[in-house]
């Protein structure tokens, strides 16, 4: 891997949201920060910086992955997604139905971290159990949900979507 | 026609706040940037107790990016942070918002960095030379209190800050042969509230008028506001507190700190907007931590059963300094106030030490005390029926208060009135089919089972009358509620509280629309924010619903007078014609409709159809005040396995029987007793903030202290009890902690239920797997 002086910027291109960007950026900045205070994209929460919380989740080529423990280098001609690119999608107005009819959120500061992981199971297509979703979900952290709204929320998009009619 | 207008209180009203947190459109105060703002970093004390010696910060200055580095020889004439209190024997500290000459722990403000961007203000701290001459730590309350331990703050001599004893009947107490007592040594380790969105704070300046707004990830925005004017000397008309989307508080957001007083006066200072994010290793180690309690407690009964004495020693650990505005009153005397719990018990004697230690202040943490004081009570309870033979639940209802003795005043002089004690009992062991329990023996089995019970009560929604810390000088009793139509005819409601997770915008527009008879939808509340409302202190102490909500009651009816006195006027009738819903007011007798848009149209814009006298503004401000407040109580039972080969915990059932008084919303009520129920789960099993002997947090990430998740929590059984309505006018309880404080007991009693057979008793919090081992292990022996 070559190596960069910390003082030269380097030049990223890549999709967000599905639309093209190029940027400079410092070697050193987190995708977090980069996300939050270089694209205006303030939807990418921070709780820990450390890699446990699940605040900062984003969707990396597809995949969810946690934005603190990534740079922003790193993007370069990937594909990002973040909470402000899925907020309007007609595909998970199900979603956002059930969590709000489950109270699956207080302070709201936790949710769009848990959004992006709940979408990327859903994408999963598979009918999960409550013990697999909890499974799944276990490195989201919510403080103030007790996540019981969350667990019946996501449990209830899943089974109308991926039960198997038995006729 | 119906009478009535439309019924909002009681439903499942969805949230307003929720379409916009679900887009990630929530506005947190990090998520705030004004044109031109620097950025704060703090360097802090790596050592716990230590006279600093010399600070060079010549190398970090020159870096590219920093526009100052300021200690506290930068803040001469800002006084230090002193917490009043009326209380005899309490002795207020001095907090120096940066040190002065002493740190007094790990994690204390020593020098803030003004630069650029964080980035650039963390290479600066690494150029800091801090000498620091150690003194000797105290860390823990016992050794604090010895007559040669180190004195933390030499001008109080003493390291007891507050100190009171609690009586009530017999004190010498006659212990002859027919009483029998059980006593222990509970003890409960220190917790972060850790709410998700760490604390943060900007300052704005708007050069023109002077003025400054500060936005804080506030709990309290009124005090804030009010404690920065008088610290700062700043004239109440130059500042305004705003606290926005707020990611959750428990506490931890609700006292001043020094970085929110540094972010103004560095504001001030560059006359450019000043930006402070703190980040979860400051977080973990500079917000308010609670809970660190030790209580010697002994219970005395008769062989019948029937509870006589309740005797202890509490020593709260209350960290370095004496929080602002609690006091270091607040936990440990509340662990005293509320030891009695719902029993019936003639005498009482409990002595409280306030003790200083080289650890962070503690303030207040979801429950304040009473998690910790149902901890030991419905423990020693539980052993109390094993000497006794008595079933737990059965020992619990023959000494509980009975509606017949309300009000009953319990030994620290709270006063429990109208509260569902028994009912709530009752209606959990129905529900968690208590019989079915009583022949579990977990000798032979691989999995441990054990049932546990926790019944306690609280004073919520408190008026002015009481302090919500003991001797506070601050008005919490009190709340101001405004309730405007304007010329469209839309709604807005102005309350001095402040919302952090608790959907107060969608509880108080339910109360709203439906006492006077408005659209919910055309109702906007406004809150957390100063420039609203002169006099407000903010969301905490189980309060906002119960106040505010009262309050919102009284600013609505009156309201509606006015309107039905213009209707009356417009449609040439009697008053008692009038029927206000759904945002129309009809004539009865004719079925004559016009909507407030025309009404407000009447009153505002055209100046024909009303007389000048009715032309007055739709308006109408009330303040609230309950005076008393109002006993909130629950009965929590757990049901708890333990993998006898790994140890490991698990939650199978749980069931929580409240009595909240009349529910406004109960998918929010369930919502704060699942909520407060896991951060119970986390105390009582996981979460521990560990300082080593020499004052060093051992658990300063989220991968060491350890927060409940999706696998820790289970499903939880609600039973609400409408039954026993308080005096307040929405005849509302509080119930924002309640949750917390009655988990924490019941899992400790499931636990120890679970190893029964094994004669071990759980006295000390978080039993975590490994401290069940060892003390199996060492139970064994
Ligand atoms: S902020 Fe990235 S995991 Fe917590
Ligand atoms: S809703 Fe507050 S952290 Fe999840």
């Amino acid at each position: 891997m070559e190596l960069h002086n910390s003082e030269n910027k380097l030049n990223i291109k890549f999709k967000l949201n599905n639309k093209f960007v190029e940027k400079k950026v410092e070697p050193r900045l987190l995708l977090s920060d980069f996300l939050r205070n270089n694209c205006g994209l303030t939807g990418t929460h921070v709780g820990c910086e450390h890699g446990i919380c699940g605040a900062c989740t984003i969707l990396f080529n597809g995949n969810p992955i946690r934005s603190c423990l990534m740079l922003a280098a790193q993007v370069k001609n990937s594909h990002i997604v973040t909470i402000e690119g899925v907020a309007n999608k007609d595909e998970y107005k199900d979603l956002r139905q059930a969590l709000k009819k489950h109270h699956a959120l207080q302070c709201g500061y936790c949710t769009p971290g848990f959004f992006i992981t709940i979408i990327s199971l859903l994408n999963e297509k598979v009918n999960y159990s409550e013990t697999d979703i909890r499974k799944k979900l276990s490195g989201n952290i919510c403080r103030c949900t007790g996540y019981t709204g969350i667990i019946l929320a996501v449990s209830e998009v899943i089974k109308k979507r991926y039960t198997k009619e038995i006729s | 026609m119906n009478d009535e207008s439309k019924k909002y209180i009681g439903k499942n009203v969805l949230r307003f706040e929720d379409d916009r947190l679900l887009s990630g459109k929530g506005v947190y105060t990090s998520d705030l940037n004004f044109p031109d703002q620097l950025h704060l970093c703090f360097l802090r004390s790596d050592t716990a107790h230590g006279k600093i010696r010399s600070i060079n910060k010549d190398k970090a200055e020159k870096l590219k990016g920093i526009y100052g580095i300021f200690t506290h020889e930068d803040f001469k004439d800002v006084p230090p942070i002193k917490s009043p209190s009326r209380m005899k024997n309490y002795y207020a500290t001095n907090q120096n918002i940066l040190c002065v000459d002493k740190v007094r722990y790990v994690g204390e403000p020593i020098a803030v960095i003004v630069a650029d961007n964080r980035y650039i203000a963390e290479d600066a701290i690494e150029l800091v030379d801090v000498e620091i001459e150690n003194l000797e730590p105290v860390i823990n309350v016992k050794d604090s209190i010895k007559s040669n331990s180190a004195i933390l703050h030499n001008e109080i001599k003493s390291n007891t800050i507050l100190e009171r004893t609690f009586n009530k009947g017999d004190i010498q107490f006659k212990r002859d042969e027919k009483i029998l007592s059980v006593k222990n040594n509970f003890s409960m380790t220190r917790k972060s509230p850790v709410s998700m969105e760490t604390r943060s704070y900007v300052c704005n300046i708007d050069k023109i008028n002077d003025a400054l707004t500060l936005y804080s990830s506030s709990q309290v925005p009124g005090v804030i506001k009010d404690a920065l004017c008088q610290f700062l000397k700043i004239p109440g008309n130059k500042l305004n507190v705003v606290a926005p989307d707020v990611g959750g508080g428990f506490g931890g957001k609700a006292s001043l700190y020094p970085e929110e007083i540094i972010t103004v006066l560095l504001c001030q200072k560059f006359k450019r907007p000043i930006k402070w994010i703190s980040d979860r290793f400051e977080d973990l180690m500079s917000t308010s931590q609670g809970f660190e309690e030790i209580m010697e407690v002994e219970l005395f009964f008769k062989s019948s059963g029937e509870f006589i004495g309740l005797f202890g020693n509490i020593f709260g650990d209350v960290g370095s300094y004496s929080i602002y505005p609690w006091t270091a009153a607040l936990e440990p005397m509340q662990v005293a106030g509320f030891l009695q719990g719902p029993y019936k018990i003639d005498n009482f004697n409990v002595n409280v030490k306030c003790v200083v230690t080289n650890k962070p202040p503690t303030g207040p943490y979801r429950g304040v005390g009473r998690p910790a004081a149902v901890f030991a009570i419905e423990r020693l309870i539980d052993i109390a029926s094993k000497k006794l033979k008595i079933d737990p639940a059965k020992l619990r209802l023959q000494n509980m208060i009975d509606k017949k003795d309300f009000p009953y005043k319990i030994g620290s002089g709270i006063v429990w009135d109208k509260a569902g004690f028994k009912n709530c009992l009752k209606s959990a062991l129905k529900i968690i089919k208590y019989k079915k329990f009583k022949k579990i023996n977990n000798k032979n089995n691989k999995n441990w089972i054990g049932i546990g019970i926790a019944s306690y009560g609280e004073l919520t929604g408190i008026g002015s009358k009481i302090s919500v810390a003991p001797g506070m000088p601050l008005n919490t009793g009190t709340e101001t509620g405004i309730i405007e139509i304007d010329a469209t005819g839309s709604i807005s409601a102005t309350f001095g509280i402040a919302s952090h997770g608790q959907g107060l915008e969608t509880t108080l527009a339910q109360i709203i629309a439906e006492m006077l008879g408005a659209k919910i939808e055309d109702i906007k509340i406004n809150q957390g924010n100063t420039s609203f409302i002169k006099h407000g202190t903010g969301t905490y102490a189980s309060r906002s619903a119960a106040i505010a909500g009262s309050v919102a009651i009284k600013s609505s009816k009156k309201l509606k007078q006015q309107i039905i006195k213009i209707a009356s006027h417009i449609f040439e009738t009697n008053k008692k014609n009038i029927h206000v819903n759904e945002g129309f007011i009809f004539e009865k007798n004719t079925n004559k409709k016009i909507s407030f848009h025309e009404l407000a149209r009447a009153v505002y814009s055209d100046m024909e159809t009303l007389p000048i006298k009715l032309r007055k503004p739709l308006i109408a401000l009330e303040t609230y005040d309950p005076i008393f407040g109002a006993t909130t109580t629950a009965t929590h039972i757990a049901v708890v396995e333990i993998d006898s080969e790994t140890y490991k915990i698990k939650i199978r059932d749980y069931v929580v029987s409240e009595d909240c008084g009349k529910v406004i919303n109960p998918m929010i009520v369930d919502g704060q007793v699942h909520g407060g129920v896991a951060q119970g789960i986390g105390a009582a099993l996981y979460e521990e903030l560990r300082y080593d002997e020499s004052g060093q947090l051992q658990t300063a990430t989220l991968a060491d202290y350890l927060l409940p998740t999706t696998c820790e929590v289970p499903n939880i059984k609600i039973e609400h009890i409408e039954k026993f309505l308080p005096d307040n006018l929405g005849k509302f309880k509080g119930m924002g902690e309640g949750g917390t404080i009655g988990s924490v007991a019941a899992i400790a009693n499931a636990v120890s239920n679970a190893i029964s057979h094994l004669n071990i008793e759980i006295t000390e919090l978080p039993i975590s797997r490994d401290k069940l081992y060892n003390l199996i292990k060492s139970g064994a022996k």
